[in-house]
């Protein structure tokens, strides 16, 4: 193997063990810390089912983006999907030998690349000038667009230019990760900027604003039914609390019943 | 202190979003506690000399307690959905009045302590120092939120800035920087039992005056009862239901209702607020300790309902929180001691606690009210969407009943009901501009601005329309309306509570007097 074969397979490893153990750790601390109060916001479920589907709605559609701002919700909605479905198209280098027939489905679906990378582009000129989203900005926010227009152009150079790189070689080179059976990879310079660019992502998934894929999930305001007076809603800290009877106020007022 | 001199913001035709003013709203914030308030809560009296330590000690636990807060720092991404949807931003122009520049102000600081990415490259993802330059700011801004929730509305996540600005707060009176108003209505409302430090001759005084008054006006016995033991209902309403205006004439409409209901009711001396600034500050423990005395006075009158009287964020706090925070409510598990010592006295066939506005709708629902709704024939009546009842709460148990059933209870009174524009009621209401713990004169300039969006919706509906009447169900939006419609040309008595209307339309039976008479007269035959 080459050198630089042998690099790549150990950023990958090595990024993709940062993703799976920082988001691990991540999902568990918002799976463990309570939230002791009933907070959901309106136009609020009344039943589990009503919020199973508003959180269908919310990260399908991007419900409450539709009603805040079109300008973000399309470039918002076209990234994502376009995204969803390069994503998608992308299992196919990871799966060993000849691909289920399910995929031959989204193969026509290249020109997903385009809807992603305007969509970036779209929302990347709304940060630079709408002056309230310039305002909000850090270094870091314009670096993460940048990023993935990186990645979306490469990929774009690859598949729509005469700049192809040898995809049988990719394929041996993703299935060889999954399989440990590692090969060599295809040195273009566009192939490895993109490739490299996609291990960062994983690498910074879990210490950056790209926490909102889980955070949504856990977020109290959309995944809470509204029945607060029908079902009492307590965390284990606040009961120990109740138990004990732990409020210490000053004596007029810390008082319990 | 003189107040500051600012200007009146303009009602334009249609809200634009303005051009950024940094610093504009920069300032000491509202007049800051003192000892004599602090300590009997449990806070430093000033700002403790390690407060850093304290400050970021106490982020950690916060966020340790709270999913909402770990979780809604995590997650914004910086889309700027909400930048255009605080009204104190549309007010004021000053760029850290949008929702996610205000939640940067704690999360920066977050980021900066308690993240890889803000502990080894503060500047790259915008993490801050926490130093006093910072404090002052979170003191200031922080107070310029009225915790009304509209942004977590258009979050694409659900990030409730309210959530946010009530733990900053918590922080701050941590340190010992803590708000005079709400620190100190609080000491009232936890030794005295209301907001006002009314003590409890004063509150049967006040009610007695209220009676003789309502039986001259309408000639009818309408009883207001306090500390009334074993009545059906306790009703717990805002202090300012006791004597502010347009509110006690909201009082005198409960009282009308339950008379013509013919159910016995109470309010308690002990438990005589409804409000509960316990969340304003955003302290589960004061808060709970409000609520505990409104527990404590169900348990000792022995009724078997909760109501509440009209006020927004007391609705929240009573809907969402009372079942969680003092077990009034249902469904505790039959282990729960605490709350089914509780569940067991009150009555499962009504929902506990119930909204006032439930309870007279229920009435009108079942024909047990008759109304002339001639009498309110001089009014074209608006409904201002109180932002704690419409983001926070449900009425009713139909969804979106919090909006449906005042504007039902409204019509069944009077004839002429219009509503504003829809981008600025129901789940996206504006703000009156004085929620929050912002009901201060020290806060009058952003209370001013704060209230330019919804006073610019009512402007049109009264060119319009004709509006001339705004109803509210919230003590906090009738006081903020009548301090500021006159500032935007407008009659400051237009503010209403809904029960005022249904005050002015009800038709009362006199029977009860009749047959008292009757009675004493064959007494004396018989004699």
């Amino acid at each position: 193997m080459s050198t630089i074969s042998i690099i790549f397979t150990a950023l990958f490893y090595i990024s993709l063990f940062i993703f799976i153990v920082g988001m691990g750790r991540k999902i568990y601390q918002f799976s463990i810390t309570p939230a002791p109060l009933k907070i959901p916001t309106a136009p609020t479920p009344l039943t589990q089912t009503g919020v199973v589907f508003r959180m269908i709605r919310e990260v399908t559609l991007f419900e409450s983006l539709f009603r805040s701002n079109k300008w973000i919700w399309l470039f918002g909605f076209l990234f994502h999907f376009g995204l969803l479905l390069v994503l998608v198209r992308h299992l196919r280098y990871f799966i060993p030998g000849d691909l289920p027939e399910i995929f031959l489905l989204i193969q026509p679906f290249k020109y997903a690349a385009f809807a992603m990378v305007i969509g970036l582009a779209g929302l990347l000129v709304r940060r630079i000038f709408v002056s309230r989203i310039r305002y909000i900005s850090a270094p870091s926010d314009y670096l993460m667009l940048l990023m993935l227009i990186i990645i979306g152009v490469s990929g774009v150079v690859m598949t729509f230019t005469n700049n192809h790189t040898d995809v049988m070689m990719v394929k041996e080179f993703a299935t060889g990760l999954v399989t440990f059976n590692w090969a060599n990879l295809p040195t273009e310079t566009h192939f490895l900027v993109h490739l490299f660019l996609v291990f960062v992502l994983l690498a910074i998934f879990p210490i950056s604003k790209l926490l909102h894929v889980p955070g949504i999930f856990f977020s109290p305001t959309r995944n809470q039914v509204d029945n607060a007076r029908k079902k009492r809603h307590i965390s284990p800290w606040a009961l120990k609390q109740e138990k004990e009877h732990a409020v210490r106020l000053d004596q007029t007022l810390g008082k319990d019943e | 202190m003189a107040a500051k001199e600012f200007d009146i913001p303009k009602l334009p035709t249609y809200i634009e979003i303005p051009e950024l003013n940094p610093g504009i709203m920069d300032g000491d914030g509202p007049f800051k506690s003192v000892e004599e308030f602090q300590t009997p809560l449990g806070f430093p009296g000033e700002k403790v000399d390690n407060w850093k330590e304290v400050a970021i000690e106490k982020m950690g636990d916060l966020k340790s307690k709270y999913r909402s807060v770990q979780v809604f720092l995590d997650s914004c991404v910086k889309c700027g959905a909400c930048t255009d949807k605080c009204h104190y931003f549309l007010g004021s122009s000053d760029p850290k009045n949008m929702p996610v520049a205000r939640q940067d102000l704690f999360r920066s600081v977050y980021r900066r302590y308690f993240t890889f990415a803000g502990k080894h490259f503060p500047k790259l993802v915008g993490a801050k120092d926490l130093d006093d330059e910072m404090i002052d700011d979170w003191y200031n801004y922080f107070h310029q939120c009225s915790q009304c929730r509209r942004c977590s509305v258009f979050c694409p996540y659900g990030i409730d800035t309210a959530e946010i600005s009530m733990a900053a707060r918590e922080v701050l009176d941590t340190i010992g920087v803590g708000q005079k108003y709400c620190n100190q209505i609080l000491g009232k409302a936890l030794t005295v039992g209301n907001n006002l430090g009314l003590p409890e001759p004063a509150l049967r005084d006040t009610l007695l005056d209220l009676e003789e008054e309502v039986e001259e006006d309408f000639g009818a016995p309408v009883k207001y009862p306090l500390d009334q033991k074993g009545a059906e209902i306790l009703l717990i309403t805002p202090s300012a239901d006791f004597f502010a205006e347009p509110h006690i004439d909201g009082l005198i409409g409960y009282g009308k209702v339950f008379y013509q209901d013919g159910v016995s009711w109470t309010m308690s001396s002990y438990a005589s607020e409804g409000a509960n600034f316990g969340m304003f500050i955003g302290s589960y423990d004061i808060m709970r300790k409000a609520s505990l005395r409104i527990r404590k006075a169900a348990l000792d009158l022995e009724v078997s309902r909760v109501m509440v009287g009209e006020c927004g964020h007391a609705w929240r706090v009573a809907y969402s929180f009372w079942n969680t925070l003092s077990g009034v409510g249902a469904g505790a598990q039959s282990s729960d001691e605490h709350a089914m010592k509780l569940q067991k006295q009150l009555d499962d066939r009504y929902p506990q606690p119930q909204h006032i506005i439930e309870y007279t709708h229920d009435l009108i629902q079942r024909g047990k009210l008759n109304f002339d709704k001639s009498e309110n024939d001089d009014r074209t009546v608006t409904f201002h969407d109180s932002c704690n009842v419409a983001r926070a709460t449900n009425m009713g148990g139909i969804e979106g009943g919090q909006f449906i059933l005042p504007r039902e209870v409204i019509k069944a009174v009077c004839n002429n009901f219009v509503d504003m524009e829809r981008s600025t009621i129901k789940e996206s209401t504006f703000c009156c501009g004085g929620g929050g713990g912002l009901l201060t004169d020290d806060l009058m300039e952003i209370r001013v601005k704060g209230a330019m969006p919804r006073m610019q919706a009512l402007k049109e509906v009264e060119k319009n329309e004709g509006v001339n009447t705004l109803a509210a169900i919230c003590a906090i939006c009738k006081s903020q309306f009548s301090k500021v419609l006159p500032k935007f040309d407008f009659d400051p008595y237009m503010i209403v509570s809904v029960h005022q209307l249904v005050s002015a339309a009800i038709i009362l039976d006199k029977p009860q007097t009749d047959i008292n008479d009757a009675d004493e007269a064959e007494v004396v035959e018989t004699e």
